[in-house]
């Protein structure tokens, strides 16, 4: 049942509301040049049962983790724990001020030692800052950061990063915004990179090398330990990217293949929910030299108590209001609990022989452009199904019809056409064949009746939406019906 | 215990025979062996959900602060009631499992519900468009100067008003630090609390944009409208940054005060404090500069039936298409937190949100008029909305004292300002209960209470 739903604008009617407090005894006017222009036309007149129906038919129009596999590549969409949602809102941690005294929130604080600490542990690293609020977000702190160690050593040459050209778009747009120009390095027939395409472009004008590990075709990057030798050899630093860590934890850290700057996906690895985009967590491990530079505050121990600190004279700063996504990190320090040591563990090996078994499954009926063993998420692409006027867009609409999520597509940009598929270690064996089977009919029905495939989805609330229109004639948002101008001539 | 894994053991046989192999170690062959050896997880064993609940249980616990009622901290979190419509929406599955909508016919859920964040954005701000959100006011601050440096560039002079949240203009000193191509000034502040504007009338054709908190970390609304007159003049734009957005319920918005770029965090709307996070960012600007905007942007299309449908757009502005020359590096915001934003917008609507407002205005003046009927007078004379300025040295001094006996009176302002070294802001809002608030006079002006009880 899709019941049809219009704005939330565009419903209620005038003088009603939904949530509303006893008038106050006393009122309090503003000079009149500071007083709202508009009273306020325009937001909404609805009920609270209004207000309900509104979201919950909303939230009806959704594919989600909880609905169907998500098998994003390098989006790690596993099963988000329930548990957490009760635990990070107990008061203890939903109402305590980020400027309550240190004193007052030993939890909390507590809490984040932990999470610094195994975070070090998992990555093989020295030091910890929680405060990004995203992957992108803790890519250009750790940039910042390297940026931060050239200047100390008053080393201005350099003015570039070395980016593969499988890395995604954030790595490159990250650079731009730490200050630098990027240059992309091609990976070898393999997928991978090569100790011999970094030599030939690495110089003294180069900051940084950002690797993705395993990158986003899944392929570990087994020649990283070397590349990392010759970067640092020529007074580079290494980034690395850890979108795709659920292939590794347990199995390969970070630290030990030459690694001085790391970022984790909380929303990836470490489950929590991914929320329609966000919140996220980007924490950032690095080597004991760079700790130095880490946003403030630092989290001390003074005696036996826990402590801010914003003693940190070479500290590139703040990127945050506070303390980052607080919420977002109570989740993952359950989740780690919860799995412990040998648990997570258990989630890399499961989530690798999960891909491993599509990819098996698939290969034969797809075309799977690199063909060395791949690790948590595997990518197909479109070439054979082009013959019979199918694409990998086509491909991905049709699954929506089968009850599926798509994967991601048209990424990594090494693959014409991919289909980037990363299953997680939660799903069953059982989704996985239905899964499969999908996409084998899918190839069937490619030859078979190719209009069915090209014009799906047929089963979804709406069909194949605009995209071009929206772009050249954007509408994007709703307006009141005739608003006045409240323009300050 | 391999947590919230499936598989059986012959599950495992039948896939690893599917896939050709004996063992799952030899899926990480290509893992060299010097790797893993040394890459063996030191962590403990896993819990049981029993056993996890009790250890945070037990942490939540010691944050004794947060299960205080007599805590009268603002300065960018903002405690307010949250409607139980809120977050029972927001625990949905169906949005809080979702991911980024990259397939819009099964995501017109979250597509629907961000373009109506859009519009509340929009409409609170008082602009005519709006991003699906940044990270926080702190960040959104930070992305607004960028977008002013895309949309003028060549100009170098940022004016930051030194009354913006201190914590916004480390961000923004974090942000465009890379970059180095920017010189930031300080605007300092006046002695009613609002920022001195005199500075920007030399501003010159170097001026790229000034920046104001509204209201400002003093509780103070500065005056945008004198701001901006003064920022067109010299060609710069005028970004206004406010950490309450409950206040523009009631006051100008920044768009009709003639503010260029305005942003906001959104926690005051249905998210809790949460020690600081996750909030969310509100992001709006004028139309002509919309190809300048950083983040997410939702669109209003149509289906191949004509059926009116919404979409992720103007993509081209993005990392994932234009990777280096892209606006911003942002990918995952915060689309949780703006749906919470979303429903109580919608649930207060236009009169349940201008009476909130009224009812914060009201006690926050209540409180600070029987504080000076004491003697405790306000820093600042300028006009404020939930938060104000009073000089109490004695209690900046006991400040920790204070908050061991249960009471933390407002912040002091000496951590940011050393100037302002008897200084305490004060945030007063609806959460607050009379007993509470007699608790707070008679901790900061305990000559207030007597002479109430003589009088009464």
């Amino acid at each position: 049942m899709l019941l049809d739903e219009s704005l939330i604008f565009e419903r209620g009617s005038a003088g009603r509301a939904g949530w509303m407090l006893p008038a106050p005894p006393n009122a309090v006017e503003l000079p009149p040049e500071l007083r709202r222009e508009d009273d306020l036309v325009g937001l909404p007149e609805v009920s609270e049962l209004e207000v309900v129906r509104h979201f919950v038919r909303l939230s009806q129009w959704n594919y989600s983790a909880a609905t169907t596999l998500y098998p994003l590549g390098s989006c790690t969409m596993k099963y988000n724990p329930v548990v957490h949602e009760a635990l990070v809102r107990l008061p203890g941690f939903s109402a305590l001020h980020p400027l309550a005294p240190d004193q007052l929130a030993q939890g909390a604080l507590e809490l984040l030692a932990q999470l610094e600490a195994a975070l070090e542990a998992m990555s093989g690293l020295d030091a910890v800052c929680l405060q990004p609020a995203a992957g992108a977000h803790g890519e250009l702190l750790g940039m910042l950061v390297a940026r931060a160690h050239h200047r100390e050593r008053s080393d201005a040459r350099r003015r570039r990063v070395l980016i593969p050209s499988s890395a995604h778009g954030t790595n490159a747009a990250t650079s731009t915004l730490a200050g630098y120009e990027v240059r992309e390095v091609p990976g070898d027939h393999r997928g991978l990179l090569t100790v011999r395409a970094v030599a030939e472009v690495m110089d003294d004008s180069v900051a940084a090398v950002m690797v993705t590990n395993p990158n986003t075709l899944g392929l570990f990057e087994e020649e990283l330990e070397a590349i990392a030798a010759l970067v640092h050899e020529r007074g580079g630093l290494v980034y690395m990217d850890g979108a795709n860590l659920n292939a590794i934890l347990g199995i390969a850290r970070p630290g030990d293949m030459g690694v001085d700057i790391a970022h984790f996906n909380l929303h990836k690895t470490f489950s929590t929910p991914h929320g329609g985009g966000g919140p996220g967590a980007g924490p950032v491990a690095v080597r004991a030299s760079l700790a130095g530079y880490l946003p403030i505050p630092r989290l001390v121990r003074r005696g036996g108590q826990l402590a801010w600190s914003e003693d940190a004279p070479k500290s590139i700063g703040r990127l945050h209001a506070f303390n980052g996504n607080f919420g977002v990190l109570v989740r993952a320090v359950a989740y780690i609990l919860r799995l412990g040591g040998p648990g997570l563990t258990e989630a890399t090996r499961l989530a690798v022989l999960n891909a491993n078994y599509i990819r098996a499954r698939l290969r034969g009926s797809y075309h799977l452009p690199y063909d060395t063993p791949s690790l948590h998420e595997c990518v197909f692409s479109d070439r054979d199904l082009q013959e019979h006027g199918v694409h990998t867009v086509d491909v991905a609409k049709r699954l929506l019809d089968y009850g599926f999520y798509a994967p991601t597509i048209y990424f990594p940009l090494v693959v014409k056409g991919a289909l980037m598929i990363e299953p997680t270690e939660t799903e069953t064996k059982e989704t996985l064949d239905a899964f499969v089977d999908a996409l084998l009919r899918i190839a069937e029905e490619a030859r078979t009746q190719p209009a069915l495939v090209r014009d799906a989805p047929h089963q979804t609330r709406v069909t194949r939406l605009d995209e071009t229109r929206a772009a050249r004639r954007p509408v994007l948002r709703w307006r009141p019906p005739a608003r006045e101008s409240a323009e300050i001539p | 215990m391999s947590g919230y894994s499936p598989h059986t053991p012959a599950d495992v046989d039948a896939m690893l025979r599917a896939i050709g192999a004996t063992s799952i170690d030899d899926l990480f062959a290509q893992v060299p062996a010097g790797l893993r050896a040394r890459a063996t997880l030191t962590l403990a064993d896993g819990l049981s959900e029993p056993a996890l609940r009790q250890q945070l249980e037990a942490l939540a616990a010691r944050n004794t602060g947060a299960l205080l009622p007599a805590v009268f901290l603002g300065a960018g979190a903002y405690p307010h009631w949250i409607p139980a419509v809120v977050d029972q929406i927001l625990q949905r599955s169906e949005f809080a499992t979702a991911y980024t909508p990259y397939q819009p016919e099964v995501s017109q859920g979250t597509l629907q519900a961000m373009f109506e964040f859009q519009t509340f954005s929009a409409l609170l701000l008082g602009l005519d468009v709006a991003n699906a959100s940044m990270y926080d006011g702190a960040s959104a601050t930070a992305e607004a100067v960028l977008m002013a440096r895309r949309v003028l560039p060549g100009r170098r002079t940022v004016w930051l008003s030194r009354a913006l949240h201190p914590h916004y203009r480390a961000t923004v000193a974090t942000y465009v630090g890379g970059l180095g191509d920017l010189e930031l000034r300080e605007l300092s502040f006046a002695a009613d609390g609002r920022t001195d504007l005199v500075p920007l009338r030399t501003a010159g054709a170097d001026a790229l944009c000034v920046v104001l908190g509204y209201p400002n970390v003093f509780g103070v609304f500065d005056d945008v409208i004198g701001a901006a007159r003064l920022a067109r003049a010299a060609g710069a734009l005028t970004i206004t940054a406010t950490a309450e957005p409950l206040a523009l319920a009631y006051a100008r918005s920044p768009g009709a005060s003639g503010a260029d770029i305005a942003v906001a965090e959104g926690q005051s709307f249905g998210l809790p404090v949460s020690y600081g996070g996750p909030g969310v960012g509100l992001f709006a600007a004028r139309e002509t500069h919309i190809r300048s905007m950083p983040g997410r942007i939702v669109g209003e299309t149509v289906d191949t039936q004509g059926r009116r449908g919404y979409v992720l757009t103007l993509a081209t502005r993005e990392q994932h298409i234009r990777r280096e020359r892209a606006t911003s590096n942002i990918c995952t915001n915060q689309g949780l937190c703006a749906l919470a934003v979303t429903v109580y917008l919608s649930l207060l609507g236009r009169h349940g949100l201008r009476r909130l407002a009224e009812v914060n205005a009201a006690a926050a003046h209540d409180v600070a008029a029987r504080l000076a009927e004491a003697g405790v007078v306000r820093r600042f004379a300028g006009p404020f909305f939930n938060e104000f300025v009073v000089r109490s040295p004695d209690a900046v001094t006991r400040w920790e004292t204070l908050a061991a006996d249960g009471i933390v009176v407002g912040l002091p302002l000496h951590r940011w300002y050393p100037e302002l070294d008897d200084a305490l802001l004060v945030c007063v809002t609806e959460r607050h209960r009379a007993e509470d608030i007699d608790r707070l006079l008679e901790t900061l002006a305990p000559a207030a209470t007597r002479a109430r009880a003589v009088r009464g």
